[in-house]
């Protein structure tokens, strides 16, 4: 997501540079080009106020013959090709990613045809990631070191807030629900939460060091899904794969035909999924809202200076309260993803003794 | 859609970077951070749980004070009252013993006295014998200083003499 205070200050520019361009060449606005390039990806990182500068990112890739290849993005940024590669037109299969050309036979002839080399390049995101990581680590450290510096005494300022937010999650989430177990899973799951919420939140500062789309985007949330999944079945208990295979419904339900084992295997693979869309779907809706908002002004400046005005004024209003509630939405989310993850894990690590816990009610 | 096709370069750099953050905080974080906060929150609870048996100990205590005064008064007052008793039966045996001494001091007194008469009155009666000897013997002598006289009384006695036979 490019930056919206950006585009509202450069509105009035593009409408006279519309204004002037009226006559010779008519300028369209494609909402959905620009939609997505600001929520995927990218091989440079861009800067406010421009849009032929960005930051050159090292892009990293194996081409089809097993070698390796390391340059600046700023090679390729405009379209050119660089080793034998370049970005994807529009009409290609992959646009806007690296691709590169490799020989086939197609009918006894040599053609020249596009491929997707392995692609390890620290993109926009990877970045985005990076800085996260090391975020997190410095925030939780910061506690840390506070703890064994001074022991027993009260953390102020940015201390306290985080290790508040340490005690929101740790007593109020993860110790009710899994007890004895904590200790054993608290570090993955207080990670997790933090991770999320440093994403989230970094996501929806609009420039530099922020500004990339992590959370709405798929991989991040496939990956963190798929690792509460494994601790998920791998720590998971006798009893735990007993209430898959054996539930205790009546047996006309099991046997001949194995109807709720096969509903609640397809649950096991269910429940990932589930995290892995509500997070990705609810961060990728707030940044789409809030892109769509601030392009109406650009949609509606063909319109006349009038409404331009009005639209930005209105646009501005209801971007400014979307994010807000972003804001929101990025503690909601992370917290609902380790909640939910902290429940899978107390039902899966369940003995059997201290009875069932309630099924987790999907938002 | 490219946004529902996961990266293969993402999904690795993601998995490398979460899992060096989850090594790093799980080594150096979230151990001394728990330990924290659970220690802290003991340290409260055991600090709210002295408080209370304090301030019981204080509320018994407290108590067991007065109790304790209240049985010094009242030994107290007995003790008191005791040496009030003895106090006056000291007197008592006192005054019987001082009381027996001078009885025996009289009585002691009353037979030296009884003594003392009898010999005075053996002396008394000894020198009033001596005393009357000398005063018959003075009177006889004057008597007897005239021969008449002297003839006259031989003469009586004589004649006494003769009456008794």
């Amino acid at each position: 997501m490019l930056s919206l205070v950006c585009m509202a200050f450069m509105a009035p520019m593009y409408v006279a540079a519309d204004e002037n361009l009226s006559g010779q060449e008519e300028e369209k606005i494609n909402p959905k080009e620009i939609i997505f390039e600001h929520l995927g990806d990218g091989y440079g990182w861009e800067v406010p106020f421009s849009h032929e500068h960005r930051i050159p990112l090292p892009v990293i890739v194996r081409d089809y013959e097993g070698r390796w290849h390391l340059f600046s993005s700023s090679r390729i940024q405009h379209g050119q090709e660089y080793e034998g590669f370049m970005l994807g037109g529009k009409d290609s299969k992959w646009h806007n990613k690296l691709i590169g050309m490799r020989p086939v036979q197609v009918d006894g002839k040599t053609v020249m045809e596009e491929y997707r080399p392995w692609d390890f390049s620290i993109t926009k995101n990877v970045l985005a990631l990076f800085i996260t990581v090391i975020l997190v680590i410095l925030m939780v450290l910061r506690v840390a070191v506070w703890y064994k510096k001074s022991a027993y005494k009260a953390p102020r300022k940015l201390t306290g807030a985080i290790e508040a937010i340490i005690e929101f999650i740790y007593n109020g989430v993860i110790k009710p629900t899994l007890g004895d177990r904590s200790r054993r899973f608290a570090p993955y799951l207080l990670t997790v939460f933090f991770f999320i919420l440093v994403m989230n939140l970094m996501g929806l500062i609009v420039v530099f060091p922020g500004g990339a789309n992590l959370t709405g985007n798929i991989a991040i949330t496939l990956v963190l899904s798929l690792i509460t999944f494994f601790i998920t079945n791998l720590c998971g208990t006798k009893h735990y794969w007993k209430e898959i295979f054996w539930p205790d419904v009546p047996w006309w339900l099991k046997v001949p035909i194995p109807i709720m084992p096969a509903l609640e295997l397809f649950g096991v693979f269910t429940k990932p999924a589930a995290l892995t869309i509500r997070l990705f779907a609810n961060m990728l809706g707030g940044h789409i809202v809030v892109i769509v908002l601030t392009l109406l002004i650009f949609i509606l400046g063909a319109l006349g200076a009038a409404v331009t005005g009005l639209t930005t004024v209105v646009s501005v209003c209801f971007s400014l309260f979307m994010l807000l509630l972003d804001v929101l939405v990025s503690f909601i989310q992370a917290y609902v993803f380790t909640m939910l993850s902290t429940l899978f894990i107390a039902m899966a690590t369940e003995k059997g003794e201290h009875g069932e816990h309630p099924a987790p009610a999907n938002k | 859609m490219e946004l529902f096709t996961p990266e293969f370069g993402l999904i690795f750099w993601m998995f490398v970077a979460f899992a060096i953050l989850f090594l790093v905080l799980a080594k150096w974080g979230w151990p001394a951070i728990m330990k924290m906060i659970e220690g802290r929150a003991d340290l409260i609870d055991k600090g709210v749980e002295y408080a209370q048996n304090a301030k019981e100990q204080l509320d018994h205590a407290r108590e067991e004070a007065n109790k304790y005064i209240e049985e010094a008064r009242k030994q107290q007052a007995e003790m008191l009252r005791d040496a009030d008793k003895m106090k006056t039966q000291i007197i008592e045996e006192a005054r019987a013993a001082a009381s027996k001494e001078a009885q025996k001091v009289m009585d002691a007194a009353k037979v030296s006295i009884e003594q003392e008469r009898k010999e005075a009155e053996l002396r008394f009666r000894d020198e009033v014998s001596s005393f009357a000897l000398d005063i018959a013997t003075k009177v006889v002598r004057n008597q007897m200083s005239d021969q008449n006289a002297q003839t006259k009384l031989v003469n009586s006695l004589l004649d006494e003499i003769e009456n008794k036979n």
